[in-house]
Protein backbone atom coordinates (compact mmCIF):
# COMPACT_ATOMS: atom_id res chain seq x y z
CA UNK A 1 0.00 0.00 0.00
CA UNK A 2 1.00 3.68 -0.24
CA UNK A 3 0.77 6.09 2.62
CA UNK A 4 -1.78 8.70 2.71
CA UNK A 5 -0.71 12.33 1.26
CA UNK A 6 1.17 14.46 3.87
CA UNK A 7 3.05 17.42 3.65
CA UNK A 8 7.07 17.53 4.35
CA UNK A 9 9.62 19.66 5.98
CA UNK A 10 13.46 19.07 5.62
CA UNK A 11 14.39 20.36 8.50
CA UNK A 12 18.13 22.27 9.03
CA UNK A 13 17.97 22.76 12.29
CA UNK A 14 16.36 21.29 15.70
CA UNK A 15 14.77 24.92 16.23
CA UNK A 16 13.04 24.66 12.87
CA UNK A 17 11.75 21.27 13.40
CA UNK A 18 10.39 22.13 16.39
CA UNK A 19 8.86 25.11 15.31
CA UNK A 20 7.33 22.77 12.84
CA UNK A 21 5.72 20.46 15.46
CA UNK A 22 4.32 23.07 17.33
CA UNK A 23 2.57 24.92 14.41
CA UNK A 24 1.31 21.53 13.28
CA UNK A 25 0.67 20.49 17.31
CA UNK A 26 -0.22 17.10 17.33
CA UNK A 27 -0.55 16.47 13.66
CA UNK A 28 3.20 16.38 12.70
CA UNK A 29 5.40 13.45 12.89
CA UNK A 30 9.62 13.04 13.24
CA UNK A 31 11.14 11.18 9.72
CA UNK A 32 14.23 9.89 11.45
CA UNK A 33 15.48 6.64 10.27
CA UNK A 34 11.91 5.71 9.01
CA UNK A 35 12.70 2.16 9.32
CA UNK A 36 9.50 1.59 11.47
CA UNK A 37 7.68 4.75 10.69
CA UNK A 38 7.66 4.05 6.81
CA UNK A 39 6.10 0.47 7.39
CA UNK A 40 3.44 2.52 9.42
CA UNK A 41 2.51 5.16 6.91
CA UNK A 42 2.77 2.15 4.04
CA UNK A 43 0.00 0.29 5.96
CA UNK A 44 -1.61 3.67 6.52
CA UNK A 45 -1.97 2.37 10.69
CA UNK A 46 -0.50 5.86 11.23
CA UNK A 47 -1.53 8.84 8.83
CA UNK A 48 0.18 12.21 10.27
CA UNK A 49 -0.32 15.40 8.09
CA UNK A 50 3.24 16.95 8.32
CA UNK A 51 6.75 15.03 8.27
CA UNK A 52 9.25 16.46 9.65
CA UNK A 53 12.55 15.05 8.54
CA UNK A 54 15.54 15.19 10.78
CA UNK A 55 18.10 13.94 8.47
CA UNK A 56 19.25 17.07 7.03
CA UNK A 57 19.80 18.55 10.47
CA UNK A 58 23.77 18.38 11.29
CA UNK A 59 25.03 17.37 14.86
CA UNK A 60 22.32 15.41 15.01
CA UNK A 61 24.49 12.92 15.14
CA UNK A 62 27.99 11.12 16.79
CA UNK A 63 29.39 9.61 19.36
CA UNK A 64 31.42 11.28 22.06
CA UNK A 65 32.62 9.83 25.21
CA UNK A 66 31.95 12.08 28.43
CA UNK A 67 32.69 11.87 31.91
CA UNK A 68 28.65 10.51 32.07
CA UNK A 69 28.95 8.14 29.75
CA UNK A 70 28.74 7.99 25.78
CA UNK A 71 26.67 10.87 24.58
CA UNK A 72 25.44 9.39 21.34
CA UNK A 73 23.29 11.76 19.16
CA UNK A 74 19.86 10.87 18.35
CA UNK A 75 20.33 10.70 14.75
CA UNK A 76 23.23 8.51 14.75
CA UNK A 77 22.80 5.28 12.41
CA UNK A 78 22.77 2.02 13.74
CA UNK A 79 25.60 0.92 11.39
CA UNK A 80 27.79 3.72 13.14
CA UNK A 81 27.26 2.44 16.38
CA UNK A 82 27.78 -1.30 15.52
CA UNK A 83 31.42 -0.73 13.72
CA UNK A 84 32.16 2.36 16.55
CA UNK A 85 35.82 1.41 17.91
CA UNK A 86 34.64 3.64 21.11
CA UNK A 87 31.11 1.81 21.42
CA UNK A 88 33.03 -1.30 21.37
CA UNK A 89 35.71 -0.16 23.61
CA UNK A 90 33.44 1.18 26.17
CA UNK A 91 29.57 -0.22 25.99
CA UNK A 92 30.27 -3.48 23.71
CA UNK A 93 27.21 -4.50 24.38
CA UNK A 94 25.32 -1.64 22.85
CA UNK A 95 27.21 -3.45 19.69
CA UNK A 96 26.11 -6.44 20.32
CA UNK A 97 22.58 -5.29 20.80
CA UNK A 98 22.41 -3.45 17.42
CA UNK A 99 23.29 -6.73 15.37
CA UNK A 100 19.92 -8.13 16.80
CA UNK A 101 18.10 -4.94 14.90
CA UNK A 102 16.86 -5.94 11.45
CA UNK A 103 18.98 -6.78 8.49
CA UNK A 104 22.19 -4.40 7.38
CA UNK A 105 20.39 -2.32 4.94
CA UNK A 106 17.91 -1.48 7.67
CA UNK A 107 20.72 -0.16 10.20
CA UNK A 108 22.00 1.47 7.66
CA UNK A 109 19.24 3.93 8.14
CA UNK A 110 17.65 3.47 11.49
CA UNK A 111 18.82 5.65 14.17
CA UNK A 112 18.96 4.90 18.07
CA UNK A 113 16.65 7.93 18.83
CA UNK A 114 14.57 6.75 16.41
CA UNK A 115 14.30 3.08 17.89
CA UNK A 116 14.38 4.69 21.48
CA UNK A 117 11.37 6.90 20.77
CA UNK A 118 9.22 4.61 18.51
CA UNK A 119 9.73 2.30 21.66
CA UNK A 120 8.76 -0.70 20.44
CA UNK A 121 8.30 -2.93 23.21
CA UNK A 122 9.90 -6.16 21.46
CA UNK A 123 13.16 -3.88 21.01
CA UNK A 124 16.11 -4.68 21.90
CA UNK A 125 17.72 -1.03 22.46
CA UNK A 126 14.94 0.49 25.11
CA UNK A 127 15.60 -2.55 27.12
CA UNK A 128 19.34 -1.86 27.33
CA UNK A 129 18.90 2.22 27.87
CA UNK A 130 17.16 0.84 30.94
CA UNK A 131 19.47 -1.28 32.06
CA UNK A 132 22.25 1.12 31.59
CA UNK A 133 20.38 3.45 32.79
CA UNK A 134 20.81 5.79 30.33
CA UNK A 135 20.01 9.17 30.25
CA UNK A 136 17.67 11.43 27.46
CA UNK A 137 18.21 14.85 26.28
CA UNK A 138 14.98 15.99 24.79
CA UNK A 139 14.57 19.58 23.62
CA UNK A 140 11.12 21.17 23.36
CA UNK A 141 10.44 25.10 24.48
CA UNK A 142 13.75 26.69 26.38
CA UNK A 143 16.12 24.23 27.50
CA UNK A 144 16.80 20.91 27.15
CA UNK A 145 15.30 18.73 29.56
CA UNK A 146 16.89 15.20 30.76
CA UNK A 147 15.13 12.46 31.92
CA UNK A 148 16.13 8.64 32.93
CA UNK A 149 14.80 5.87 30.64
CA UNK A 150 13.11 4.77 33.44
CA UNK A 151 10.74 7.62 32.99
CA UNK A 152 11.05 7.79 29.50
CA UNK A 153 8.97 5.15 28.66
CA UNK A 154 5.68 5.08 29.42
CA UNK A 155 3.29 2.59 27.88
CA UNK A 156 3.19 0.38 24.39
CA UNK A 157 4.98 2.78 21.68
CA UNK A 158 4.59 5.32 23.92
CA UNK A 159 7.38 7.54 25.45
CA UNK A 160 7.54 11.09 27.91
CA UNK A 161 7.90 12.61 24.51
CA UNK A 162 5.47 15.19 23.74
CA UNK A 163 4.48 15.93 20.25
CA UNK A 164 6.27 19.02 19.86
CA UNK A 165 9.39 18.00 21.35
CA UNK A 166 12.10 16.15 19.72
CA UNK A 167 14.92 13.79 21.42
CA UNK A 168 18.40 15.10 21.06
CA UNK A 169 20.60 13.11 22.47
CA UNK A 170 21.11 9.77 24.57
CA UNK A 171 24.19 9.30 27.44
CA UNK A 172 25.22 5.55 27.65
CA UNK A 173 26.70 5.00 31.33
CA UNK A 174 30.17 2.77 29.91
CA UNK A 175 30.44 -0.49 31.34
CA UNK A 176 33.12 -1.29 33.72
CA UNK A 177 35.67 -3.23 32.41
CA UNK A 178 35.52 -5.54 35.10
CA UNK A 179 31.72 -5.79 34.47
CA UNK A 180 29.68 -8.92 32.66
CA UNK A 181 27.29 -8.57 30.04
CA UNK A 182 24.79 -10.33 27.68
CA UNK A 183 21.50 -10.31 25.15
CA UNK A 184 19.89 -13.08 25.26
CA UNK A 185 16.65 -13.67 22.85
CA UNK A 186 14.41 -15.53 21.26
CA UNK A 187 13.00 -14.63 17.59
CA UNK A 188 11.69 -16.61 14.52
CA UNK A 189 14.15 -15.59 12.48
CA UNK A 190 17.73 -13.29 13.29
CA UNK A 191 16.57 -9.87 12.76
CA UNK A 192 12.91 -10.14 13.35
CA UNK A 193 11.55 -8.74 16.29
CA UNK A 194 11.98 -10.71 19.60
CA UNK A 195 9.22 -13.31 21.00
CA UNK A 196 11.03 -12.19 24.40
CA UNK A 197 14.39 -11.13 25.52
CA UNK A 198 16.55 -10.71 28.57
CA UNK A 199 20.02 -8.21 29.15
CA UNK A 200 21.67 -8.77 32.15
CA UNK A 201 24.84 -6.62 33.62
CA UNK A 202 26.53 -8.45 36.59
CA UNK A 203 29.83 -7.32 38.75
CA UNK A 204 31.04 -9.70 41.03
CA UNK A 205 32.97 -9.62 43.91
CA UNK A 206 36.31 -10.74 44.83
CA UNK A 207 34.73 -14.00 45.97
CA UNK A 208 33.35 -14.38 42.90
CA UNK A 209 29.80 -13.70 44.05
CA UNK A 210 27.46 -11.34 42.25
CA UNK A 211 28.23 -7.81 43.89
CA UNK A 212 25.72 -5.78 41.54
CA UNK A 213 22.76 -7.74 38.72
CA UNK A 214 21.11 -5.34 36.48
CA UNK A 215 18.11 -7.59 34.34
CA UNK A 216 16.18 -5.95 31.79
CA UNK A 217 13.35 -7.59 29.63
CA UNK A 218 12.02 -7.10 26.53
CA UNK A 219 8.96 -8.71 24.85
CA UNK A 220 7.64 -9.59 27.86
CA UNK A 221 5.32 -6.39 28.63
CA UNK A 222 3.73 -3.10 26.75
CA UNK A 223 7.73 -1.34 28.03
CA UNK A 224 11.03 -2.69 28.92
CA UNK A 225 11.21 -3.61 32.26
CA UNK A 226 13.52 -3.63 35.35
CA UNK A 227 13.75 -7.50 37.08
CA UNK A 228 14.19 -5.55 40.54
CA UNK A 229 13.53 -8.24 42.45
CA UNK A 230 15.32 -11.06 40.66
CA UNK A 231 18.50 -8.35 40.62
CA UNK A 232 18.34 -8.57 44.55
CA UNK A 233 17.58 -12.11 44.83
CA UNK A 234 21.00 -12.79 43.02
CA UNK A 235 22.86 -10.39 45.17
CA UNK A 236 25.90 -11.53 47.28
CA UNK A 237 24.92 -15.48 46.06
CA UNK A 238 27.26 -17.68 43.84
CA UNK A 239 25.62 -18.05 40.11
CA UNK A 240 24.89 -22.08 40.98
CA UNK A 241 21.58 -23.75 39.66
CA UNK A 242 19.74 -22.61 42.79
CA UNK A 243 19.97 -19.06 42.42
CA UNK A 244 19.22 -19.04 38.92
CA UNK A 245 15.72 -20.58 40.20
CA UNK A 246 15.15 -18.31 42.93
CA UNK A 247 15.57 -15.25 40.00
CA UNK A 248 13.83 -16.72 37.43
CA UNK A 249 10.54 -17.91 40.11
CA UNK A 250 10.59 -14.03 40.92
CA UNK A 251 10.38 -13.03 37.15
CA UNK A 252 7.46 -15.42 36.41
CA UNK A 253 5.39 -13.74 39.47
CA UNK A 254 6.04 -10.36 38.50
CA UNK A 255 5.39 -11.11 34.61
CA UNK A 256 2.18 -11.56 33.18
CA UNK A 257 2.99 -11.25 29.11
CA UNK A 258 0.79 -10.90 26.54
CA UNK A 259 -0.42 -13.84 24.20
CA UNK A 260 -0.45 -13.19 20.32
CA UNK A 261 0.00 -14.87 16.97
CA UNK A 262 3.73 -15.29 17.74
CA UNK A 263 3.52 -16.90 21.63
CA UNK A 264 1.38 -17.62 24.42
CA UNK A 265 1.65 -15.37 27.43
CA UNK A 266 2.44 -19.04 28.69
CA UNK A 267 5.03 -19.48 26.51
CA UNK A 268 6.71 -16.32 27.01
CA UNK A 269 6.94 -16.61 30.86
CA UNK A 270 8.28 -19.78 30.32
CA UNK A 271 10.85 -18.79 28.11
CA UNK A 272 11.91 -14.98 29.94
CA UNK A 273 12.93 -17.76 32.84
CA UNK A 274 15.30 -19.63 30.31
CA UNK A 275 16.50 -16.66 28.63
CA UNK A 276 17.56 -15.36 32.18
CA UNK A 277 19.37 -18.25 33.10
CA UNK A 278 21.32 -17.93 29.64
CA UNK A 279 22.22 -14.62 30.24
CA UNK A 280 22.98 -14.96 33.61
CA UNK A 281 25.85 -17.24 32.50
CA UNK A 282 27.04 -15.68 29.18
CA UNK A 283 27.58 -12.48 31.85
CA UNK A 284 29.08 -13.83 34.64
CA UNK A 285 31.48 -16.09 32.14
CA UNK A 286 32.17 -12.61 30.58
CA UNK A 287 32.99 -11.04 33.93
CA UNK A 288 35.78 -13.87 34.07
CA UNK A 289 37.35 -13.21 30.61
CA UNK A 290 37.43 -9.62 30.94
CA UNK A 291 39.04 -9.74 34.44
CA UNK A 292 42.16 -11.99 33.05
CA UNK A 293 44.45 -9.70 32.89
CA UNK B 1 -2.60 15.35 -3.63
CA UNK B 2 -0.14 18.20 -2.43
CA UNK B 3 2.46 19.73 -4.13
CA UNK B 4 5.32 18.18 -5.98
CA UNK B 5 8.85 18.36 -5.30
CA UNK B 6 11.88 18.61 -8.00
CA UNK B 7 14.08 15.53 -7.50
CA UNK B 8 17.50 15.56 -8.69
CA UNK B 9 19.80 12.71 -8.36
CA UNK B 10 22.22 10.09 -9.88
CA UNK B 11 21.00 6.78 -11.07
CA UNK B 12 23.26 4.57 -12.38
CA UNK B 13 26.01 7.42 -12.95
CA UNK B 14 22.96 9.25 -15.23
CA UNK B 15 21.68 12.32 -13.59
CA UNK B 16 17.69 12.34 -13.04
CA UNK B 17 15.52 15.16 -12.82
CA UNK B 18 11.59 14.75 -12.01
CA UNK B 19 8.75 15.18 -9.95
CA UNK B 20 7.71 13.32 -6.64
CA UNK B 21 4.80 13.94 -4.01
CA UNK B 22 5.89 13.89 -0.15
CA UNK B 23 4.82 10.61 0.24
CA UNK B 24 6.09 8.79 -2.97
CA UNK B 25 9.17 6.22 -2.15
CA UNK B 26 12.31 6.05 -3.94
CA UNK B 27 11.35 2.64 -5.11
CA UNK B 28 8.08 3.90 -7.03
CA UNK B 29 10.11 7.12 -8.12
CA UNK B 30 12.32 4.70 -9.97
CA UNK B 31 10.10 2.68 -11.10
CA UNK B 32 7.13 4.84 -12.33
CA UNK B 33 9.13 8.28 -13.00
CA UNK B 34 12.38 7.36 -14.02
CA UNK B 35 11.39 4.19 -15.38
CA UNK B 36 13.48 1.81 -13.73
CA UNK B 37 11.50 -1.14 -13.32
CA UNK B 38 14.92 -3.28 -12.36
CA UNK B 39 14.13 -2.50 -8.77
CA UNK B 40 10.91 -4.59 -7.42
CA UNK B 41 8.58 -3.60 -4.77
CA UNK B 42 7.13 -6.66 -2.59
CA UNK B 43 5.87 -6.18 0.60
CA UNK B 44 6.58 -2.68 0.70
CA UNK B 45 7.37 -2.74 4.59
CA UNK B 46 10.77 -3.40 4.84
CA UNK B 47 10.84 -7.27 5.01
CA UNK B 48 11.56 -8.93 1.90
CA UNK B 49 14.40 -6.80 0.71
CA UNK B 50 13.27 -7.03 -2.99
CA UNK B 51 13.68 -3.41 -3.12
CA UNK B 52 17.43 -3.11 -2.21
CA UNK B 53 19.15 -0.47 -3.88
CA UNK B 54 22.54 1.59 -2.94
CA UNK B 55 21.99 4.72 -1.54
CA UNK B 56 24.96 6.75 -1.07
CA UNK B 57 26.89 3.67 -1.38
CA UNK B 58 25.06 1.81 0.85
CA UNK B 59 22.07 -0.99 1.03
CA UNK B 60 18.88 0.81 1.60
CA UNK B 61 15.10 -0.42 1.09
CA UNK B 62 14.03 1.58 -1.18
CA UNK B 63 10.81 1.30 -0.21
CA UNK B 64 11.49 2.86 3.50
CA UNK B 65 12.98 6.05 1.94
CA UNK B 66 11.04 8.68 0.60
CA UNK B 67 12.21 10.25 -2.82
CA UNK B 68 12.80 13.32 -1.53
CA UNK B 69 15.28 12.22 1.10
CA UNK B 70 16.51 10.71 -1.78
CA UNK B 71 16.88 14.34 -3.52
CA UNK B 72 20.62 15.15 -4.57
CA UNK B 73 22.27 11.33 -4.21
CA UNK B 74 23.45 8.66 -5.48
CA UNK B 75 21.83 5.63 -6.44
CA UNK B 76 22.75 1.99 -8.03
CA UNK B 77 20.40 -0.19 -9.27
CA UNK B 78 20.36 -3.69 -10.92
CA UNK B 79 20.19 -1.87 -14.33
CA UNK B 80 23.27 0.11 -13.28
CA UNK B 81 25.01 -3.62 -12.15
CA UNK B 82 26.75 -4.60 -15.30
CA UNK B 83 28.14 -1.87 -15.99
CA UNK B 84 30.55 -2.59 -13.42
CA UNK B 85 31.16 -5.67 -15.04
CA UNK B 86 34.76 -6.52 -15.73
CA UNK B 87 36.27 -5.55 -18.78
CA UNK B 88 35.28 -7.94 -21.79
CA UNK B 89 32.04 -9.09 -19.61
CA UNK B 90 28.48 -8.72 -20.89
CA UNK B 91 27.46 -9.51 -16.72
CA UNK B 92 29.00 -8.51 -13.82
CA UNK B 93 30.45 -11.59 -11.58
CA UNK B 94 27.48 -11.71 -9.44
CA UNK B 95 24.95 -12.27 -11.82
CA UNK B 96 26.89 -14.54 -14.18
CA UNK B 97 26.74 -16.46 -10.61
CA UNK B 98 23.06 -16.33 -10.35
CA UNK B 99 22.95 -17.25 -13.73
CA UNK B 100 25.71 -20.58 -13.26
CA UNK B 101 24.32 -22.33 -10.64
CA UNK B 102 20.83 -21.63 -11.23
CA UNK B 103 20.07 -18.35 -7.98
CA UNK B 104 16.78 -17.73 -9.43
CA UNK B 105 13.62 -19.10 -10.35
CA UNK B 106 10.63 -16.60 -10.51
CA UNK B 107 13.33 -14.03 -10.29
CA UNK B 108 11.23 -11.44 -8.30
CA UNK B 109 13.46 -11.15 -5.10
CA UNK B 110 16.77 -11.69 -7.89
CA UNK B 111 17.31 -7.67 -7.79
CA UNK B 112 17.10 -7.21 -3.97
CA UNK B 113 19.97 -10.02 -4.02
CA UNK B 114 21.72 -8.94 -6.06
CA UNK B 115 22.54 -5.24 -4.77
CA UNK B 116 23.01 -6.89 -1.16
CA UNK B 117 25.88 -9.70 -2.44
CA UNK B 118 27.37 -6.52 -4.43
CA UNK B 119 27.74 -4.39 -1.14
CA UNK B 120 28.92 -7.74 0.59
CA UNK B 121 31.50 -8.33 -1.59
CA UNK B 122 32.94 -4.72 -1.82
CA UNK B 123 33.60 -5.50 1.66
CA UNK B 124 34.70 -8.45 1.83
CA UNK B 125 36.53 -10.94 -1.24
CA UNK B 126 36.35 -13.99 0.93
CA UNK B 127 33.03 -14.52 2.80
CA UNK B 128 32.36 -17.49 4.24
CA UNK B 129 29.10 -19.09 3.98
CA UNK B 130 27.90 -18.28 7.19
CA UNK B 131 28.72 -14.50 6.62
CA UNK B 132 27.24 -14.75 3.22
CA UNK B 133 23.50 -16.64 5.24
CA UNK B 134 23.88 -13.47 8.24
CA UNK B 135 23.98 -11.32 5.31
CA UNK B 136 21.21 -12.38 2.99
CA UNK B 137 18.46 -12.74 6.26
CA UNK B 138 16.68 -9.15 4.78
CA UNK B 139 16.15 -10.92 1.88
CA UNK B 140 13.53 -13.35 1.34
CA UNK B 141 13.39 -16.02 -1.58
CA UNK B 142 10.19 -18.18 -2.05
CA UNK B 143 11.30 -20.40 -4.30
CA UNK B 144 15.38 -21.07 -4.42
CA UNK B 145 15.52 -22.68 -0.88
CA UNK B 146 18.62 -20.32 -0.67
CA UNK B 147 20.87 -22.74 -1.39
CA UNK B 148 21.81 -21.99 -4.77
CA UNK B 149 21.78 -18.13 -3.84
CA UNK B 150 24.23 -18.94 -1.32
CA UNK B 151 26.30 -20.64 -4.37
CA UNK B 152 26.18 -18.01 -6.52
CA UNK B 153 27.59 -15.55 -4.33
CA UNK B 154 30.79 -18.18 -3.18
CA UNK B 155 30.57 -18.53 -6.99
CA UNK B 156 31.56 -14.97 -8.00
CA UNK B 157 33.83 -14.48 -5.08
CA UNK B 158 35.98 -16.62 -6.76
CA UNK B 159 35.63 -15.24 -10.07
CA UNK B 160 36.42 -11.20 -8.72
CA UNK B 161 39.43 -13.02 -6.35
CA UNK B 162 41.05 -14.49 -9.33
CA UNK B 163 40.46 -11.31 -11.67
CA UNK B 164 41.89 -9.59 -8.47
CA UNK B 165 44.77 -11.49 -8.71
CA UNK B 166 45.74 -11.60 -12.54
Amino acid sequence: MKPAPFEYVAAESVEEALAALQQNNPDGKILAGGQSLLPLLNLRLTKPKLLVDLNGISGLDGIRETPEGLAIGAMTRQSKLEHSLLVRQRCPLLAEAIRYIGHVAIRHRGTIGGSLAHADPAAELPALALALDAKFAIAGRGTDRVISAEEFFLDFLTTALAPDEILRQIVFPIIRPSSGYALEEIARRHGDFAIAGVVVIVDLDDAGKIAEARVALFGLAPTPVRARQAERALVGRELDDRAMLDAAVLLEEVLEPPGDIRASSAYRKHAAAVLLSRALKRAVQVCHTRRIP
Amino acid sequence: MTAKYPIAITVNEKRYEAPAEPRMSLADFLRDQLGLTGTHLGCEQGICGSCTVLFNGETVRSCLLLAVQANGGVILTIEGLAARAEAGQPLHAIQQGFLETGGFQCGFCTPGFLMTAYELLNETSSPSEDEIRERLSGNLCRCTGYQNIVAAILWAAERLRRQASR
